[in-house]
């Protein structure tokens, strides 16, 4: 479609915009973490790195950030593992049912945070409860690992169907063993899937705040629930501050990875543009 | 371990057994379970006097939320909250996406640019908007306004959500054949014609696989209320406060049908449109 220089000027004019209004937010955070004054007056007048050595030896945070990676960790681990079951299945198998697996598959992310927590918080209650199994950072990792699933089998699902049977076939007419088939055929080749997939999932779990609220046994503090308990604390804002900021800066992290690992596409949205 | 190998591989039926047991287990065990208990927990009530969970079949928390009029008015307004979210996202993103893969010679630049605030913290996000937001904030000193409130919170969940909308528009728009909208101006149509007959049927899917995400993420949200709405009450404030200090788990349980019902009447109705292929 040819565009006339007008319409072009207006599209790059709105994503500039669009541009201003995602980042201004974000720079606002990293700035006020260096404000010498404590109420924030606005512009900031003297600039310290005290709220930051501050932040660092901060016991609540440091735990909070263990906690978080932690429950990341695992959530991840169970993720990558029935993520991949799930796409295998899906991909080479035809069987009744493989639609609604998939459609299970999204539903905790598709259905809204405070459902899937007030629905594992109230199994947990009524089952697990009278198991004796009382919500501890357990609970927590169960619901994590139950929404992340879809991130590692959509990366998984997409390089599967990308890849096909071929190299497998072939490498079984040449006398391996199933295992071997694996360890050095299927396996390279889904593993920077399973890289994105986890590193997506890891992001989701660190981030995830509402069904955790709802997982959560008492003493479990995540990151995010301890930034969340100490939003409204007026003494509190210096080291939340500090702690946003480090937030922001880490989130390049793993777009550099998923770059690294398998050019600019995987891991958007669930790697749904790398079929 | 060669035999077992052996054994299996002439047993496809086996094999997919044991690569779907566990992960059903856990998502119908662990989630459909859950589930399952909820939905059944919210015809139960809780015992005024003695504060414990009646389990007996009841219609009175369904009741009680058709007929009392706060229960009504808070639906109401968190299905407005998710709607207006869902108009303003893919108001702002429609034009973004489109200038990334149709005019910009930066796309991966500019994706990646989209892609890295997605990465940031949520709650970071909500709280540097409470910065701004605030009484003598940058916002108040430069507009005057709109302070805490219902605005604010459509606002902010439009900031949050807005990468969400972006992103699968791009992909379909980017999966569009450049050639197919020359072919289309050659063919003598203008810009407006090749947008309605080339664009759309492209962007009406990718736009709707957005919507998904934006009006299932506001539909469920309460804590972006909580720290810049003000007094404003969305559906997951109610849902949290009979949890917490109502203490009546089979009415927070009837009540978050209400997004779960709205959730699924749009995905079968966006679903014939292949939005469902898109996310």
């Amino acid at each position: 479609m040819t565009l006339s220089a007008s319409a072009r000027w207006a599209l790059r004019a709105v994503m500039a915009a669009g541009l201003v209004f995602i980042y201004v937010p974000l720079l606002l955070v990293l700035v006020n973490s260096f404000n010498g004054d404590r109420t924030f007056a606005w512009p900031p007048r003297d600039l310290t790195t005290r709220w930051w050595s501050a932040a660092w030896e901060n016991e609540g945070a440091r735990q909070a950030l263990l906690t978080s990676v932690q429950a990341g960790l695992a959530a991840t681990a169970i993720a990558l593992v029935l993520g991949t079951m799930i796409a295998f299945a899906v991909q080479r198998f035809e069987f009744f049912g493989r639609d609604t697996v998939s459609l299970l598959v999204v539903l905790p992310i598709a259905l809204p945070g405070i459902v899937t927590g007030i629905a594992l918080d109230s199994a947990w209650r009524s089952v697990m409860g009278d198991l004796g199994i009382g919500k501890g950072l357990f609970s927590v990792v169960v619901g994590h690992a139950t929404f992340c699933v879809v991130t590692v089998y959509n990366n998984v699902l997409a390089r599967l169907r990308r890849t096909g049977v071929n190299l497998e076939e072939a490498s079984a007419d040449l006398g391996a063993s199933g295992f071997q088939t694996f360890r050095y055929v299927t396996f390279p080749l889904i593993r920077s899937a399973l890289l994105a997939g986890g590193l997506l999932a890891f992001a989701l779990s660190f981030d995830e705040i509402i069904v955790t609220t709802f997982t959560a046994g008492p003493g479990v503090t995540t990151l995010p629930i301890w930034i969340f308990n100490n939003l409204f604390r007026p003494n509190q804002a210096p080291i939340v501050n500090v702690v946003a900021a480090v937030l922001i800066v880490l989130s390049v992290v793993p777009v550099w990875l998923a770059q690294r690992i398998a050019g600019p596409s995987s891991g958007v949205l669930r790697g749904s543009t790398d079929a | 371990m060669t035999s077992l190998g052996s054994y299996l591989h002439r047993h496809p039926r086996l094999r997919l057994a044991g690569l779907l047991s566990a992960p059903l287990l856990w998502l119908v065990v662990a989630y459909l379970g859950a589930l399952a208990v909820l939905l059944v927990s919210a015809f139960w009530t809780v015992n005024g006097f003695t504060g414990e969970v009646v389990r007996e079949f009841s219609l009175a928390n369904f009741r009680t939320i058709l007929t009392e009029e706060v229960y009504r008015n808070v639906s109401l307004r968190s299905l407005g909250v998710a709607v207006s979210v869902t108009v303003i996202c893919a108001v702002i993103a429609i034009p973004m996406a489109f200038y990334m893969a149709k005019v910009s010679k930066y796309k991966n630049a500019l994706v990646i640019a989209i892609l890295t605030p997605l990465w940031a913290s949520y709650l970071v996000k909500a709280y540097a908007w409470r910065i701004l937001l605030a009484n003598g904030g940058p916002m108040d000193s430069i507009f005057g306004g709109p302070g805490y409130g219902i605005g604010a919170t459509i606002l902010v969940l439009s900031y949050l959500w807005l990468p969400y909308m972006i992103l699968p528009i791009y992909a379909g728009l980017e999966r569009l054949p450049d050639s197919l909208l020359e072919a289309s101006a050659d063919l003598g149509a203008r810009a407006g014609r090749t947008f309605r007959s080339v664009v759309l049927p492209v962007l009406i899917p990718s736009v709707l696989a957005g919507s998904i995400f934006t009006f299932s993420l506001s539909l469920g949200d309460y804590i972006t209320v909580q720290i810049v709405g003000g007094k404003t009450q969305l559906i997951g404030n109610v849902v949290y406060a009979n949890i917490g200090a109502a203490n009546n788990l089979p009415f927070a349980a009837a009540i978050a049908c209400v997004p779960v019902l709205i959730m699924v009447i749009y995905l079968v109705a966006v679903r014939r449109s292949g939005a469902l292929e898109e996310l």
